[in-house]
């Protein structure tokens, strides 16, 4: 069974598992791109859980979540038409498309309904590549299985799950009896993957229930629990457990594959033979750790580590937001509890028509007051200045290592002090040996900020275009976020990797202007700080080429640094 | 309305729920803020231990859950008879990204359109009234919904005056919010109106974690077993608390304690006296709850961390935390 193909076993297990406890078990986060093998998905689970479905959208109004007036339909009927709100119904499935885009207002919202134990399913499609921000940890936490469909194959999708075989009738509920032996080794299990939220060891737990249930058992066989981490735990790992190799070989894994329909067979075997110690199960899902499972961790909480899309006071406000700030013509719309109506606005917008309303009135509505309908209604909107983000792009190689980084620490440390006094966004990239990495994303947290820039160890070649590109794609991002990036570069110039790591100092200069470019058509205003020991002419021509200020390091007074650099950024 | 999670069950968190006692005990403490991971049980805790407290009366029909003793509210005042019914403790979730319309009320869109009247609507706050407002992740709350948060937080009263409406309405609720510091950090501000703060972190023994496991797990699946066994318990703390209200007047606080609190926000440098007030109702509180006569330093050592670790003067490069710095210098104080 080739990789992919047990991905989309795997996928349409976790789906299998879902349809015999669809609110117990939350629901899915799905990454997936638009194309078939999602819409294969799509219908599967549609098919296997045929309760009604509705698709939103991280737009979604909360007259749609909460109910509210049905503004449209009130102004047509003349009393008052209530909705009654997705997420008051009673399971109801979700799916959420986008779900990557979802602002962390709407996670909290779905986490409310989620919460309130109705019944409710949801798919949430994440449709996020590698650089963008993955979806809210308050919603992601409380959906069972987080399933990845980017490497399956359309082919793959015929081999298993067609949606007319529907996954035999689960049995009834498993008897109430006690559970502290599987519990405990599903907190063994998890802990050894390291997932610390209880939250993910009760879904564990509920999904080795629906296993075995579906396996017509009345116990949680140890099956049941290695399919279960397998696609709970497994994705949530942040660790490869460390697993005891001593010197006689590991036993052989039990023999569990990950493809539901030939585990039933294996029952009778099971079942006869003792459960197994602790570090078997453990063992056992951990020969289903992919190979790379170590780099998707790393992309994994790389990808967590970006901040989400937008909210308000945390994040950065958006520049065109509808509660204050300076006010915009009001735009024709609906309330939907994000903007506020603008009274003044729609009356005028009602006045013209007044008469001519009041005469096509049927005989006997009263008509007095005025007449308002859905189309006049106009909504406020305002703009704020958008956040401050300060992105530092700090060289760690070798050369400045040895000279001056402890300096520019230091340098850094009043910035952020300062930072934090103006309620001011930082973001720090450190470049070394082959490759630029953003330590920080643009937050407030200084303690954060403060921990990671103390753990930056030095040493390794400059790959300086690198960090310029690297900063520079952070600096496009913080602009969608509606924030307005300054840039400061600490380097003494001397680039010797290029941008795809090779070790050729005329290339590496080469792209080093590229980039430089780059940073100057967008007009980032930026400082280029020379760390070297002696003023560099490098250095004075990459703060040209970025069209930013230069600025030797000042010997051994790091507050002198911190105020130029206050002065050259200060006014925008 | 399903019975939430009984608030003797939660396991450990022992320094959360006695603050979370202590504001139930004391109203006046004026709130809890709970730091910490995901899935620690802040949300279970609040909710549990609203449940927990007795019902509160009130006018029959009134939005604002207004005492029927009380001066009364716009509402009640229209009213020609006044009856009154009980209702359990309020808690209000307020949302992250709540409109500034839906926390403080606003006009009512549909008498508005419908019958042409202009008549107000009432918001969460309005809700929370004599009872807990509960913000999950606040410290991601916009500025502005912190700004009214605190005005009304302060005064006890919430005032309306937009789109031709001017209405003012009681609303003395403790403030409960939540949230992860790394996400992002609260404006000090907002820190200093929360009486106690408290950090949570996900239970650190195997054995404490598979006991969480269990009894949730037993919540969900053995209800009709699971909960009678912990409602004595529940129980017994709520006569403890209502033991613990009533006796409260009679708590001798000794000068020599006033001087302990103000030596110890002295030596903090705590800004402004919101500090000794809140370590002192809550040490007033604690001793009350213990049916202590009198507070003794044994109660204003436990419960200094909480109220005074959120009110530093924040060293924004100090890397040890200031609850460290607070158990150093209560050791030095209350030693002397």
């Amino acid at each position: 069974m080739s990789g992919a193909a047990s991905a989309w076993s795997l996928a349409v297990a976790a789906l299998r598992l879902w349809s015999v406890d669809p609110s117990g078990l939350g629901g899915l986060v799905v990454r997936a791109r638009h194309g078939p093998v999602r819409e294969a998905y799509m219908a599967l689970a549609r098919a296997w859980c045929p309760r009604p479905w509705t698709d939103i959208t991280p737009d979604v109004p909360d007259g749609t979540l909460f109910g509210g007036i049905d503004l449209g339909a009130t102004l047509a009927a003349g009393r008052p038409v209530h909705s009654m709100g997705l997420l008051n119904e009673r399971n109801r499935m979700i799916s959420l498309t986008g779900a990557e885009r979802m602002r962390p207002a709407l996670a909290a919202r779905l986490a409310l309904g989620l919460d309130a134990h109705r019944g409710h399913g949801m798919l949430a499609w994440d449709e996020g590549s590698e650089e963008d921000a993955a979806p809210p940890q308050a919603l992601t936490a409380r959906l069972a299985f987080h399933v990845d469909l980017r490497d399956v194959r359309w082919t793959d999708t015929l081999e298993t799950g067609a949606p007319e075989d529907a996954p035999p009738p689960a049995a009834a509920p498993l008897p109430v009896s006690d559970q502290s032996d599987e519990i405990a080794r599903i907190m063994t299990i998890a802990a050894g993957f390291g997932v610390d939220d209880p939250r993910a060891a009760l879904f564990c737990l509920s999904a080795a229930r629906a296993h075995a249930r579906l396996a017509h058992r009345s116990h949680i066989a140890e099956e049941d629990l290695a399919q279960a981490a397998t696609l709970v735990l497994l994705p949530r790992a942040t660790r490869v457990p460390n697993l005891d190799t001593s010197q006689d070989p590991p036993p052989p894994p039990p023999p569990s594959t990950p493809d539901g329909e030939t585990e039933d067979q294996h029952d009778a075997l099971e079942s006869q033979s003792q459960s197994p110690p602790l570090d078997l199960t453990l063992e056992a899902i951990a020969a289903r750790v992919p190979e790379n499972l170590l780099d998707q961790l790393r992309a994994q909480a790389a990808r967590a580590r970006l901040p989400q899309a937008p909210s308000g006071g945390g994040q950065g406000q958006r520049q065109q937001g509808n509660r204050r700030g300076r006010p915009l013509p009001p735009r024709p719309g609906r309330p939907d509890g994000r903007a506020r109506v603008d009274l003044v606005a729609t009356l005028r917008a009602a006045a013209p028509w007044q008469r001519l309303r009041r005469r096509s009135l049927p005989e006997g509505q009263d008509a007095r007051g005025v007449l308002v309908r859905a189309t006049d209604l106009r909504l406020r909107r305002v703009e704020t200045r958008s956040d401050r983000v300060l992105i530092f792009s700090v060289d760690a190689s070798g050369s400045t290592a040895l000279s001056r980084l402890a300096e520019a620490k230091g340098a850094i440390e009043l910035l952020l002090a300062q930072a934090y006094a103006r309620r001011d966004h930082v973001a720090l990239i450190a470049f070394r040996g082959q490759r630029a990495e953003v330590l920080l994303p643009p937050t407030r947290s200084l303690v954060q900020a403060k921990r990671r820039l103390a753990s930056l160890p030095g040493g390794g070649g400059t790959p300086l275009a690198d960090g310029l590109r690297s900063a520079f794609e952070l600096a496009r991002q913080t602009w969608g976020r509606g924030m307005t990036p300054s840039l400061a570069v600490l380097t003494d110039g001397k680039a010797n990797i290029a941008l795809d790591g090779g070790a050729d100092r005329v290339r590496a200069q080469g792209d080093v202007e590229a980039w430089a470019t780059a940073i100057r058509t967008q007009a980032i205003p930026a400082i280029v700080i020379d760390t070297a020991n002696r003023p560099q002419a490098r250095a004075r021509a990459l703060s040209d080429a970025i069209g930013g200020t230069y600025l030797p390091l000042p010997r051994a007074d790091a507050s002198r640094l911190s105020s130029a650099i206050g002065t050259v950024l200060e006014p925008r | 309305m399903t019975q939430p999670f009984p608030f003797s069950a939660i396991v450990g968190q022992e320094e959360m729920k006695r603050a979370m006692v202590l504001t139930a005990v004391d109203p006046t403490i004026g709130g809890v803020l709970v730091f910490g991971d995901r899935g620690t049980g802040k949300s279970t805790a609040v909710r549990a231990l609203a449940s927990l407290l007795p019902s509160i009366e009130t006018v029959e029909g009134c939005a604002y859950n207004c005492a029927p003793g009380a001066n009364p509210c716009p509402m009640c005042e229209a009213r020609e008879t006044r009856k009154t019914v009980t209702r359990p403790t309020p808690v209000i979730d307020l949302p992250l990204g709540a409109t500034e319309d839906r926390v403080c009320g606003a006009l009512d869109l549909e008498k508005a359109l419908t019958l042409g009247q202009k008549s107000f609507e009432p918001g969460l706050l309005a809700r929370a009234h004599r009872g807990y407002l509960y913000i999950d992740e606040v410290n991601l709350l916009e500025d502005h919904i912190v700004d009214l948060l605190l005005d009304v937080a302060a005064s006890g009263e919430n005032v309306v005056e937009r789109e031709g409406l001017s209405v003012r309405h009681p609303a003395r609720f403790v403030l409960v919010g939540s949230g992860n510091p790394e996400e992002g950090e609260l404006r000090p501000q907002l820190l200093d109106r929360f009486g106690l703060s408290v950090e949570v972190a996900s239970p650190d023994t195997l054995e404490d974690r598979i006991e969480v496991i269990k009894r949730r797990d037993a919540y969900e699946t053995a209800r009709e077993t699971f909960l009678p066994k912990w409602q004595r318990k529940d129980a017994a703390l709520r006569k403890d608390i209502l033991a613990a209200r009533a006796r409260l007047g009679d708590v001798a606080t000794p000068d020599a304690m006033l001087a302990d609190c103000a030596q110890l926000c002295l030596t903090l440098g705590s800004d402004g006296l919101r500090g000794e007030l809140t370590l002192l109702r809550a040490a007033r509180a604690l001793a009350a709850f213990e049916g202590k006569d009198a507070i003794d330093r044994s109660h204003l050592r436990r419960i200094a961390p909480s109220a005074l670790r959120h009110r530093l003067r924040r060293d924004p490069l100090d890397e040890a935390g200031s609850t460290a710095r607070v158990g150093r210098i209560v050791d030095e104080v209350l030693t002397a």
